[in-house]
């Protein structure tokens, strides 16, 4: 093993997945190191949503490998591969409705028993989403569609995850509201959280993240650094909505 | 008025039973969307194992007094219930998880044939004396109503019971990511919730109560039988509807209310059937004749109380397939 090459937390390698006869996900590589928040944009449909969903194990991979952590994690079922410290937001928040708000985070520390540092990652969380503090005892679905996506973001936190995938915490909220999540997710990175963040506002995106990745029709057509990719003309024209400058 | 009581206090106790199988109808459909026909059948199981257990004990230990064989017996009966409990989910229902919903609902039909079948095969076509352990005579009346001790025990231990499950539900961690998994499995996982485990915990505590109901019910009407538990089986079912399938608070409530209307329907039954109280023009020569003397022409004897269950599953299906408490039905479709 070279040891100046540090391990990726996370690295997919050849990465098939197919719903059916159909082949989502063409075979993809992709890596994330420690610290670092890297996007995966691309237009619908593109196999974003697949991939985040085959790496927390809800969608079973045809082919290739899923490493985490060093281990190939790609046949671990999904409430396992949380123990190993993936945690996903997914599209659409997937808040429990009929739970309160309280209960919803205090799902997310499901697998912990360590009730102190329970209770001190809530102070945590209510003091990066004050919102969510002022509505704790609230049936979930009785939320605003942002303050759902802070507490699918506050309760994936709960799990003290070393890497968390987020699946377009964008979609369907106000422009003021994003510009609030997106503050989050900068805070968390801040604190050393891995993140890989699945975005179709790919301008966003871009500016927050250190590495992208451009997926299309099931593979991932390039791929480079936040400033590299918000300035390449085939980028800004594919999902920045652009006109190409020949 | 003595009449009516009476019928409120004996609709209360068999309301009670009806609840405690109602509630394992109506957990396992909340987190699987399954109506689990077999659930009446967990009730004959334990019902029969229990039986057999008393027999055991009394023939092995003699001195030993009502209450420690009851209780043996009832710990058994819920042990062999879980199990099966457990077996029926793995084997039958786990891997039907993602078909469409005809095949485990027929599937359930077909495990149902299958407990009764092996029933009849142990213990035969006959109707067994359950062993009166608890007295079933009646107290002293109070205000003219008769109860039983068997009675008092039944609706103590179904109360005990259903405030333990629902402070289960409501303030425990396997109660919340039960109710995580019962609204969403996939997120519930995401969470590191081992679905399998908490939808067999499910099944498993729905035959536990399953158990007990079916010793409540022998104790009480001091039979067995190995078909014994379609009727309650179906009424429970009818309760959960009810209640509002999926809603634990609507099986108890369902439950109860399904025992007093049954009860009270069968205090009066008789009466409101009486030809006698047809005009006299409308009634034949032989029916005047009947009546002439102060007696009755009764069409339904309290024998027919089965019917109000199905008429009240009717009435709540064509006008409140939510039922009472029911608010969830429509946002899971």
């Amino acid at each position: 093993m070279p040891t100046d090459i540090k391990t990726p937390v996370l690295q997919l390698k050849n990465v098939q997945i197919a719903y059916g006869q159909i082949q989502a996900v063409k075979g993809i590589d992709l890596e994330l190191y420690s610290g670092e928040l890297v996007c995966l944009i691309g237009a619908n449909g593109a196999g974003k949503t697949t991939t985040l969903n085959a790496i927390s194990g809800t969608l079973p991979i045809r082919a290739g490998e899923l490493m985490f952590g060093g281990n190939n994690i790609a046949q671990l079922p999904a409430h396992l591969r949380l123990r190993q410290g993936l945690a996903l937001v997914p599209e659409g928040r997937g808040i429990f409705t009929r739970l309160t708000v309280e209960e919803n985070l205090r799902m997310g520390a499901y697998t912990r028993s360590d009730r102190d540092g329970i209770e001190a990652d809530l102070e945590r969380v209510y003091t990066m989403l004050p919102r969510v503090k002022e509505r704790l005892a609230q049936v979930a679905g009785t939320l605003s569609g942002g303050e759902q996506q802070m507490v699918a973001i506050g309760r994936a936190l709960l799990s003290r995850p070393k890497l968390l995938l987020l699946d377009e915490p964008s979609m369907g909220l106000a422009p003021l509201v994003v510009e609030k999540i997106f503050e989050v997710i900068q805070t968390v990175v801040q604190e050393g959280m891995t993140i890989l963040l699945v975005e179709q506002n790919a301008n966003l995106a871009l500016e927050f993240a250190s590495r992208g990745y451009v997926m299309d029709g099931g593979r991932i057509t390039l791929s480079g650094t936040g400033a590299a990719l918000l300035a390449d003309p085939k980028v800004r024209s594919a999902y920045l909505g652009e006109e190409e400058t020949a | 008025m003595e009449t009516l009581l009476q019928q409120i206090v004996n609709g209360l106790v068999v309301g009670s039973v009806y609840a405690l199988v109602a509630l394992g109808y109506t957990m396992v459909y909340g987190i699987l969307g399954l109506i689990n026909f077999a659930h009446g059948d967990v009730l004959m199981v334990g019902a029969l194992v229990s039986l057999q257990v008393v027999l055991f004990v009394q023939k092995t230990w003699p001195a030993l007094g009502a209450f420690p064989t009851l209780l043996i017996a009832l710990v058994s009966a819920m042990a062999v219930c879980m199990a099966m409990g457990y077996i029926i989910e793995r084997t039958a229902y786990r891997r039907l998880r993602n078909a469409p919903r005809l095949a485990p609902l027929i599937t359930a039909i077909g495990v149902s044939f299958l407990l009764q079948t092996l029933a009849m095969i142990i213990w035969g076509r006959n109707y067994h004396s359950f062993p009166q352990l608890i007295d079933t005579t009646p107290l002293q009346p109070i205000a003219g109503v008769f109860i039983t001790p068997v009675q008092i025990i039944i609706l103590l231990s179904s109360a005990c019971l259903m405030t333990g499950l629902i402070l289960l539900v409501t303030r425990t961690k396997l109660g919340r990511a039960m109710r995580a998994t019962a609204e969403n499995h996939r997120v519930a996982s995401l969470m590191g919730v081992d679905t399998n485990k908490i939808i067999a915990t499910t099944f498993v505590l729905g035959s536990a109560l399953a158990a007990i109901a079916g010793v409540m019910f022998s104790t009480n009407y001091g039979v067995a039988h190995y078909a014994m538990g379609f009727i309650p089986g179906i009424k429970a079912f009818t309760a959960a509807v009810l209640g509002g399938i999926g809603n634990l608070g609507g099986a108890m409530v369902g439950g109860i209310v399904l025992g007093l209307v049954e009860s009270i329907g069968a205090g009066y039954l008789g009466s409101m059937t009486d030809l006698c109280n047809l005009p006299v023009w409308a009634q034949t020569a032989n029916l005047q004749e009947t009546c002439s003397n102060g007696g009755s022409f009764e069409l339904l004897s309290s024998n027919y109380q089965d019917i109000f269950a199905f008429v009240i599953l009717g009435i709540v299906l064509i006008f409140r397939p939510t039922g009472l408490m029911g608010e969830r039905v429509s946002d899971r479709a």
